[in-house]
């Protein structure tokens, strides 16, 4: 019998599990799914199949030398995980999920998104593998990310905008979570960032942590060294603990989290959660939280559907506290104009939420100069952002 | 020592009956609508009341709930106004506990909110997202102040964890009546007996079922093999359908005055 003390997925005083009782036994199950197929030669070769053959994995690295002129000539190395199927670093997660779902037993999935990455990534792999899909995603975000609404449906899932709170990620995760409860039984909660209760934090880094594995080796073939710096942007802060976690015991080297600034942290509009929050509990685990001094959720704000969350992955908050992160806030503005570079220096559209990491990869590299290595997770391809950023250059549609 | 809410089940025991428990968040339909739904609760007869605290993230409730919570909040709803909720029911001489989220505990400081309950008479805390790997600060808290912990279980909790849980609540064992979230429903789940008969291999302490019981009927159902009928979305209903405040009332009263017979005629 385990004793209460032995419960692990605690990362310092953060992350555990803050959940309604009946969701317990659907955790424990899951927890000891992932935890079996980490060791299972079956499950491991079964999932990098599916990324030799389908993810199209190993992701390239792609050195901006134009783009790297604006950022004080530090070179700057591109993992480009926008070159993955479906566009973005997610697709990773939702294969290795989709995987243990089957191995569960259960026939349908649920996923909340905001961008709308996530739930294409998820709708995708419940069509490759057979399974039904529903996607919660917020209504505001709905709008925002119309091309990828219809993209899952498309691929054969049931999208359904979320009309209570502030009508974006946070909402949809409520309403997943609500899901969830009710059908627990057939259903598997396919969360798409290192948020949430045990064992999601831990289990999403390990289905990500590839993108770090692959990219010390690039890098260190290319240049011979380890970067100065690896940076990446935070919403939910799955690319960036993917890219992070295989550099953590290399203390040379820099792990740098760019959140999304909004408006800017001083005026109260923004999704800078370990920048201007504080820890509280939220979605299934303790955390840095956007919050009032009632404990209520406040309204995150970002031009970026991918990073407007107030909260972020529990492994983000212990490894700003002891210091092994650090992490800026880039305002929409600065995000933008590191878009349109890398558009017109290197012809990559980026999505909006890695333009943040852009942003930062632009200040790193004029703080540290012509001798650092940057190496950037490119999350995501800008695709779905097209009308958002035309949007914003007044580009007539 | 006993608290309010403890001596009530013996009470109600001993009439060989179930207690009603009846739910509103404070600050629903407002900060002064909410006592008078309080002093209705009252005059109809309720044995305990359940002020909930308002949360922006309401997980565990449906539709209607997090609409009052809505509501609630839009007014601007804080701790303050929760244990004043509290004491209204108290000084009336009903027990009365608190039911929150666990953000807003942590924030308002865990000792400190344990204190406030019970300086205002509560006799204890329902904690639906609290799960009791996370509780040791909580424990030490309630123990201190002497007021009742009390947990949810689930129709899918393990038999392997069932006496984890019980063992740590205090008054009285909260069963979910089913898979799902708070909200009203044309019948009670037919799981509720089994976990009230599995809850009851594992503690002496009462047992109510919550989650789906509305009418007189049900509560008559319930209160068969439970010691507690919880209900509170029907309330809420009540009062966001009826034309004005003293109708909502009125039928919260009247709604009140059935269930409370229905907590009478089970056995
Ligand atoms: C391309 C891209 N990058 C980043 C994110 C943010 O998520 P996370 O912080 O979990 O990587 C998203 C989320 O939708 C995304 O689509």
């Amino acid at each position: 019998m385990t004793t209460l003390d032995e419960i692990a997925g605690h990362f310092g005083q953060y992350g555990g599990r803050f959940v309604p009782e009946a969701l317990i036994g659907a955790l424990e199950e899951l927890d000891a799914a992932r935890i079996k197929a980490q060791t299972d030669p079956t499950f491991i070769a079964e999932l990098a199949e599916l990324h030799r053959t389908y993810t199209g994995r190993p992701s390239i690295l792609t050195e901006a030398k134009r783009f790297a002129e604006h950022a004080g000539g530090a070179q700057i190395l591109l993992k480009r995980e926008d070159l993955n199927h479906t566009g973005s670093h997610k697709i990773n997660n939702v294969l290795g999920q989709a995987l243990l779902t089957k191995r569960m037993g259960k026939k349908r999935i649920i996923a909340e998104t905001g961008a709308g990455q996530h739930g294409v990534a998820s709708a995708t792999a419940a069509a490759l593998m057979g399974l039904e899909c529903v996607v919660y995603m917020g209504e505001e975000d709905t709008k925002r990310q119309a091309l990828n609404v219809a993209r899952m449906k498309l691929l054969g899932a049931e999208v359904i905008p979320v009309t209570s709170g502030s009508r974006t990620l946070k909402d949809a995760i409520n309403e997943a979570m609500r899901d969830w409860v009710t059908n627990v039984e057939t259903t598997h909660y396919m969360l798409g960032t290192v948020a949430g209760p045990h064992p999601f934090p831990s289990m999403v880094r390990d289905f990500h942590k590839i993108i770090g594995e692959e990219s010390r080796e690039q890098v260190l073939a290319l240049t011979g060294k380890l970067p100065t710096a690896v940076l990446a942007c935070v919403g939910g802060g799955s690319n960036a603990i993917g890219i992070f976690h295989r550099f953590i015991s290399d203390p040379e080297v820099r792990l740098i989290g760019l959140e999304a600034a909004g408006d800017g942290v001083e005026t109260g509009r923004h999704a800078a959660t370990i920048t201007g929050g504080t820890p509280g509990v939220l979605h299934g685990n303790r955390t840095y939280v956007l919050q009032d001094e009632n404990g209520q959720t406040i309204e995150s704000h970002s031009i970026s559907a991918g990073l407007d969350y107030p909260g972020v992955g529990p492994e983000h908050a212990y490894l700003h506290d002891i210091g092994r992160a650090e992490y800026r806030a880039i305002t929409d503005a600065q995000a933008m104009h590191a878009f349109a570079l890398l558009c017109k220096t290197e012809g990559i559209i980026p999505a909006i939420e890695t333009a943040h990491a852009l942003a930062g990869a632009l200040q790193i590299g004029n703080e540290l100069g012509p001798d650092a290595i940057l190496l950037i997770n490119l999350s995501g391809r800008g695709d779905k952002d097209v009308h958002t950023a035309a949007q914003y250059f007044g580009i007539p549609l | 020592m006993s608290t309010p809410l403890d001596d009530l089940f013996v009470k109600v025991r001993s009439e060989n009956r179930a207690a009603l428990i009846a739910y509103i968040p404070a600050g629903f339909p407002t900060i002064e609508g909410c006592k008078k739904v309080i002093q209705a609760f009252v005059e109809g007869g309720v044995d305990a009341i359940e002020i909930g605290f308002p949360y922006s993230d309401p997980v565990m409730d449906g539709p209607t709930i997090q609409a009052a919570a809505d509501q609630s909040l839009s007014q601007g709803t804080n701790a303050a106004d929760v244990f004043a909720a509290l004491k209204v029911a108290t000084d009336s001489g009903v027990p009365a506990v608190v039911m929150t989220y666990w953000n807003p505990i942590e924030k308002y400081g865990v000792e400190k909110f344990a204190q406030s309950i019970a300086a205002n008479g509560g006799s204890g805390v329902i904690t639906p997202d609290l799960t009791i790997e996370e509780s040791t600060g909580w424990k030490s808290a309630v123990e201190k102040n002497e007021i009742n912990p009390i947990y949810v279980v689930a129709p899918s909790t393990s038999a392997q964890r069932l006496p984890q849980v019980t063992s740590r609540c205090g008054g009285f064992v909260y069963a979910a009546s089913l898979m799902g979230v708070t909200g009203t429903r044309a019948a009670v789940s037919s799981g509720a007996p089994d976990l009230v008969a599995r809850i009851r291999e594992t503690t002496e302490l009462p047992v109510a079922v919550g989650l789906g019981v509305s009418t007189r009927e049900q509560a008559k159902g319930v209160a068969g093999y439970a010691d507690g009928v919880i209900v509170g979305s029907a309330f809420i209903k009540a009062m966001q359908d009826a034309p004005n405040e003293a109708e909502g009332l009125k039928s919260v009263k009247e709604l009140a005055q059935q269930l409370s017979l229905g907590v009478r005629e089970g056995r």
